[in-house]
């Protein structure tokens, strides 16, 4: 997934393939509408140049039926793209009642999807192969939409207003999903990555989701206890950075400086907040120095790593 | 520009043995200032736009620089939130939306129907000043504090998250409206009240046709901007809960009203385009237009469908399906008349007598480029391919193939064809031939790989991205500083020709038109007398006549 060039993206369902073979076959189509037109008129610009002797007896001004032709025919052609496009979104907006219900909620910069059985995820969403899948989604502050590339499928989340999408993908591996509509400061680091599984790793993967219960888990309860969540989690009156992603990402400070979040900086910012002031921030954060014990720190660090990308 | 040509000219007493040209009618800053010469107006938006281009071009340029390295390390996330935000809102309203119509419609359409000035004149001035004055204050707005929402303003960010000046911004965005306004309804009343005896509706050029259209659009499509943008101001100062969802308001309320305006003012941008490529493509294939009434009527086909497809920009925000698939019909439809313009411009150079100067080289460019943003418009018309493409580089390549390359090189080559006229001189025509190629080149370097980004999935508006993209997005940047370096030439060897380029004949294209009868430059009042029209429009004989 690193560095390589590509030129295609991954196709990882039968929808996706399908919307290749439209975007394909049109592309053909148009060409063949389009490039004789250049090759005419490049033709026409070396054969009638100034000043050349050539046949420019009997000039057209009019012609009724080739304005209709010209008309009608690409119009005719074109339509049928149009019908072969809106069958797939007609297919996109439908269903199956039997599909795996996942909920997804974008906030201010992150996404957490939650499974049936009530694991939850940040920014990554792991899914079954071979089982329609539908995404339910919401939104908890401004417009975001959950885009997935390789499934050739995106959607808005909406504050007040449910959505969804779904997709049915049949190639197990690592794809990336994005926020696509514009939704403020750290919109491009609204990603995450989709895995899709072998349904029976995605079952062992839900098991082993429902154990965790070692440091971050205990930090997330610190993390609310102490008041953090109140100004980095939702509803909040304060304008708080999203913990989530943070871990092992580069930050820009207001002096111009980038650093990257490791351990060390986030355990700065909890005691001594005014230093490593952050860009387009109000630093309002209080020092938690002297207040919070060291185990407890670890915790609180280890729950945020937890929600970092990795 | 006005002030090179002011003390290029010479003293009063030698002016007697000179015609009067409305440059040389009173010298003073005063009298441009207080001018209600619809040429002299034309030439003060000329000078305005050049600058705001130019302003939006560098925050283009920063951009580009920042997206070539993939972690965002070049500029802030802020910063490059604020900068995209600029370069969207300064090109689209100060540049784009008055380019052609206040600069080239406001110089020629009186001339080409053979008036002496638009209607209402003082209105025209003053549209000029209301433009100056939002467009400073914006500027101001969108550098001192910034704005961090893109162009469009979306609520909820917009009302109720952004920590930035969304307010101020907004009010100069309303303010600017009514520049488009009054525009808007000077050049309708002048093509209904103005015309010369004998011209007759099918005798206007069809410049004049485009700009028709493009007034009847920013007249029933600015006012629906406003309203969006006041009821904005109004939820963002005092939440009174329009598009707030907390609020029993609709978000999505906010995207109909935006694009309801949004859409159509993509065909501002375009009509005037395909105005100027008639008349290019005519005179310098020195041959009749192919197809006259179809191109007019095609004008006025586009203007009215428009107004019915701004959903398209709104597949995937929970519309119904119905909706969904009645606007993509639509949009197939409104690219109808599109086509049909260009297969007649194809038609009108079969038997001309073809000159591939500098404004045909535009001309040819502009054809290729319009070609490739319609095509790739139908892409994203397709619901299902919207579906992937949808809010990705796709759709930012795509409208800039439309917006930079069909309206920049329609004005670029416009002002290269009426250079002349407009100055009195010619242009180098070696440098405007390089600059049209250069301009081509650098424009299809910068944009063309981001159909291919938009493919792969890059989401736009992202200051981060994937390392897999970067290699197209630094072949992107390295086309972004070829395309910069083409427009610094035509700015640098129009400026030339002012002082020392060679004056201009009446007619140095042997062009048909009411404008190429007059003398270069045009004299105060455009006629001596009022010239009586008993030709067809485009009426070229078969050969150029020998000089
Ligand atoms: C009063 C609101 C408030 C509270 C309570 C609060 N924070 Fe913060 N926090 C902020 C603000 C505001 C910033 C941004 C500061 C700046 O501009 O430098 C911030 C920044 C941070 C950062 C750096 C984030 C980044 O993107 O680099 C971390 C880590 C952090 N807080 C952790 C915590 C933890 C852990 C707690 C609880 C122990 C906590 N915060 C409590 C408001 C708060
Ligand atoms: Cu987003
Ligand atoms: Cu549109």
């Amino acid at each position: 997934m690193k560095g390589a060039l590509v030129f295609w993206p991954p196709t990882a369902s039968a929808r996706a393939a399908e919307v290749d073979h439209v975007v394909i076959a049109f592309t053909v189509v148009l060409l063949c509408l389009t490039v004789p037109i250049f090759l005419f008129m490049t033709y026409c610009a070396w054969k009638y140049r100034a000043g050349r002797a050539a046949d420019r007896s009997h000039p057209q001004a009019r012609n009724l039926k080739i304005e209709l032709s010209w008309m009608l025919i690409p119009f005719g052609l074109a339509l049928i793209f149009f019908v072969w496009a809106a069958r797939i979104y007609d297919d996109e907006l439908h269903p199956p009642p039997n599909a795996l219900q996942i909920d997804a909620i974008g906030r201010q910069w992150m996404w957490k999807f939650q499974h049936p059985g009530g694991q939850a995820e940040i920014n990554d969403l792991h899914v079954p192969m071979n089982e329609p899948v539908r995404i339910n989604l919401i939104s908890q502050d401004v417009v975001h939409a959950l885009y997935i590339p390789a499934l050739r499928i995106q959607m808005d989340a909406i504050p007040g207003r449910a959505t969804f999408l779904w997709f049915d993908a049949d190639r197990a591996g690592k794809y990336r999903l994005y926020c696509s509509e514009f939704c403020g400061t750290d919109h491009s680091r609204m990603a995450g990555t989709l895995y899709v599984m072998e349904p029976k790793d995605y079952e062992a993967w839900l098991a082993a989701q429902g154990s965790v219960a070692g440091l971050a888990e205990q930090g997330r309860e610190l993390f609310s206890r102490f008041g953090c969540s109140g100004c980095h989690e939702r509803g909040s009156t304060v304008r708080a950075p999203s913990l989530a992603g943070l871990y092992g990402s580069p930050v820009p400070l207001e002096d111009g400086r980038i650093v990257t979040a490791d351990v060390s900086y986030i355990m700065d910012k909890i005691l001594y907040p005014d230093q490593n002031k952050i860009a387009g921030y109000k630093q309002k954060m209080p020092s938690f120095d002297g207040k919070i014990s060291d185990s407890d720190l670890l915790r609180i660090v280890a729950f945020i790593r937890s929600i970092g990308t990795t | 520009m006005s002030e090179l040509v002011l003390r290029d000219a010479p003293p009063p007493v030698a002016t007697i043995g000179r015609p009067e040209t409305y440059l040389n009618d009173g010298q003073t800053i005063r009298s441009w200032l207080f001018t209600t010469d619809h040429k002299r107006i034309g030439v003060l938006y000329l000078i305005s736009i050049t600058f705001f281009f130019i302003i939006g071009a560098i925050a283009a340029g920063l951009i580009r620089l920042a997206l070539v390295v993939p972690d965002g390390s070049i500029l802030t996330n802020d910063i490059y939130n604020k900068l995209f935000t600029l370069h969207g809102v300064i090109m689209v309203w100060f540049f784009l939306v008055p380019s052609i119509p206040n600069v080239l419609g406001n110089f020629l359409l009186p001339i080409m129907i053979g008036a002496k000035d638009v209607a209402f004149p003082r209105l025209n001035l003053l549209s000029w000043y209301i433009f100056m004055g939002a467009a400073v204050f914006e500027l101001f707005v969108l550098i001192a504090g910034g704005v961090d929402t893109g162009w469009t303003f979306y609520t909820p960010l917009s009302t109720i998250y952004s920590n930035s000046w969304v307010i101020p911004a907004v009010l100069g965005v309303i303010v600017v409206g009514f520049s488009s306004i009054l525009t808007g309804v000077n050049f309708i009343t002048t093509v209904h009240t103005m015309r010369a005896p004998g011209m007759t509706w099918f005798r206007m050029p069809l410049f004049v046709w485009s700009m028709y259209a493009t007034s009847l659009i920013l007249v029933l499509a600015t006012p629906v901007l406003t309203m969006a943008m006041v009821l904005l101001f109004y939820e963002r100062a005092f939440g009174i809960g329009v598009f707030d969802p907390g609020a029993g308001g609709d978000p999505v309320m906010f995207q109909h009203l935006f694009w309801f305006y949004s859409h159509p003012v993509v065909y501002v941008m375009v009509l005037p385009g395909m105005g100027v490529m008639s008349e290019l493509v005519t005179a310098f294939a020195y041959k009749r237009v192919f197809g006259y009434t179809f191109i007019a009527y095609s004008s006025m086909a586009i203007a009215a469908i428009g107004f019915f497809v701004w959903g398209h920009h709104m597949f995937f925000n929970g519309i119904s399906e119905y909706s969904g698939m009645s606007f993509s019909l639509l949009s197939f439809a409104v690219a109808v008349p599109s086509a049909i313009k260009v297969y007649n411009w194809a038609a009108t150079i079969h038997k001309g007598e073809i000159r591939l100067a500098t404004p045909m080289l535009y001309a040819m460019g502009w054809i290729a480029l319009f070609v490739v943003g319609g095509i790739t418009g139908l892409f994203l018309a397709s619901l299902g391919i919207d579906a992937h493409v949808h809010d990705t580089y796709f759709v930012v390549a795509h409208f800039h193939y439309i917006m930079v390359g069909a309206t920049v090189l329609a004005f670029l080559g416009g002002i290269h064809y009426w250079w002349p006229k407009i100055t009195g001189k010619m242009y180098p025509e070696f440098w405007g031939r390089v600059s049209a190629l250069f301009m081509f080149v650098g424009f299809n370097m910068t944009f063309a790989p981001q159909f291919v980004l938009g493919y792969l999935g890059m989401p736009r508006r992202y200051h981060t991205y994937p390392p897999q993209f970067q290699f197209l997005n630094i072949l992107s940047s390295a086309g972004a500083t070829v395309l910069a370096a083409a427009y610094l030439f035509p700015l640098a060897y129009l400026l030339w020709s002012i002082r020392y380029g060679r004056d201009a004949p009446p007619n140095p294209w042997d062009a048909r038109g009411l404008e190429w009868t007059i003398p270069s430059p045009p004299p105060p009042h455009n006629f001596e007398e009022v010239p009586v029209v008993d030709f067809e429009p485009y009426d070229y004989p078969n050969r150029i006549p020998e000089a």
